[in-house]
């Protein structure tokens, strides 16, 4: 640290008798203390302070439509339902689910695994796709929007995905799950309510699997 | 022979750039610092990939705890008369009787989480107070009492021609029933647009959302 310097005494000559010279005083100032009270303030903002600005996820609901038929409906193979259970466990399947006695199509997974199967999902439904003239309206309808990518989009317009939380699933599996959509460029997606028979099917698999 | 005299030197080291960066530092944080608004509970935002900024005037939010009670406030630092708009629209409609004094305190309550049958207790309460009094939580799961639809519903009226942000404050522990109670408030309000409230995460690499990224954000 600075040091205090009470120097100048040794060069005080006295240069003959009776003459007095006045002692010089050093200007340093010791810079100790004013530190200590720097690096305390520096330490007290590092910790009060809030770098982490909070961000959003915009999340659009649609209107509850009481009648059935004003309902949008959705082919059948480009659906995938998911469903969130408990303990951050992930079910889904593919179009409507089937369940008889030799097994049914409804799958379990994690959301480390979920990523894959969107991903599978959605380009097996892009494959499929065949080009007709709504698709050039869309495809028109982006690009007049500026939309970089206008060629593909209308590539995925069959692929829909269902989000269904139950009872169990926490709000950060909903946020994450939301996420996924956005990470993997899911245009159209829903979150509808669970059906029973799902949640039944949740609860027998967890009962095997030993979930709790 | 002389003995070799090594020259003393001094372990005094100049200080004056140290405490000049020190300094520099000091009054960065000085002022990048922005303290956190009082918050009635501790809430663990879950991470999402958007990097949309939230917005934090014109905005209701609302707030879900890790063990699902639900907060109402809102944010309106320019205009503080929507409170008083506010209390007043709620007071009438639940006819909860209450003084005007009570419903001048709303102006400093952060935020609500009682019941309307507690209304009346939390704001005959100070600041101080109110901050440790234990509330049970806006009831909003039965269907047939959200009261959450009239807090809603006061802050559409009070805001009424000007755009109202909504936001929802999760803590990542929190029940999605509680979540879906708070939407179908919402959606009863006719308001389909909401702002969720998260910590910023990464892209993951290689992901279509991070193709498309370095394609178009060049």
């Amino acid at each position: 640290m600075s040091s205090i310097d009470t120097g100048g005494g040794d060069s005080v000559h006295k240069k003959g008798p009776g003459v007095k010279k006045a002692k010089k005083l050093s200007t340093r100032v010791d810079m100790t203390p004013m530190v200590d009270l720097g690096f305390l303030l520096i330490t007290f903002f590092i910790f009060t302070t809030t770098m982490t600005t909070p961000t959003t996820l915009d999340l659009n609901m649609p209107k509850d439509i009481k009648d059935p038929k004003d309902q949008t409906e959705a082919k059948e193979s480009g659906v995938l339902s998911i469903m969130l259970g408990k303990a951050d466990q992930v079910y889904y399947y593919e179009g409507k689910l089937v369940v008889d006695a030799t097994g049914n199509n409804f799958k379990s997974t994690t959301f480390k695994g979920i990523r894959d199967v969107i991903i599978k999902k959605k380009k097996e439904v892009m494959s499929r796709h065949v080009h007709d003239e709504t698709c050039a309206k869309t495809q028109e309808r982006a690009k007049a929007k500026g939309d970089p990518d206008w060629e593909k989009a209308c590539d995925d317009r069959d692929f829909i995905v269902i989000i269904k939380p139950a009872a169990d699933a926490t709000y950060k599996n909903t946020v994450d799950i939301l996420d996924e959509m956005t990470i993997n460029q899911v245009r159209t997606y829903a979150m509808v309510k669970i059906l029973p028979d799902e949640v039944a099917l949740i609860k027998k698999t967890e009962e095997t699997a030993g979930i709790k | 022979m002389p003995s070799v005299k090594l020259p003393r030197k001094s372990t005094d080291t100049d200080m004056t750039p140290f405490v000049d960066v020190a300094f520099l530092i000091l009054s960065f944080f000085m002022l990048a610092t922005k303290f956190k608004p009082p918050e009635p509970v501790e809430i663990t935002t879950p991470g999402s990939v958007n990097s949309q900024k939230l917005p934090e005037n014109n905005a209701v939010m609302i707030i879900v705890d890790s063990s699902n009670r639900v907060f109402f406030s809102v944010l309106s630092e320019k205009d503080k008369s929507k409170f008083d708009a506010i209390i007043q629209d709620v007071n009438s409609s639940q006819s909860l009787g209450l003084s005007n004094a009570e419903m001048a305190n709303y102006r400093q309550t952060f935020a609500v989480g009682v019941p309307f049958g507690n209304l009346k207790q939390l704001l005959g309460l100070d600041t101080k107070s109110q901050e440790v009094l234990k509330v049970p939580g806006i009831p909003v799961l039965d269907s047939a009492n959200n009261q959450l639809f009239w807090w809603v519903a006061a802050a559409k009226k009070a805001f009424a021609g000007e755009k109202l942000n909504y936001l929802i404050k999760g803590d990542a522990k929190s029940k999605y029933p509680t979540f879906e109670a708070v939407i179908s408030a919402l959606k009863r309000n006719d308001e389909f647009k909401y702002n969720l409230v998260t910590a910023l995460d990464d892209v993951p690499n290689n992901s279509e959302l991070d193709l498309y990224n370095r394609k178009n954000l060049k």
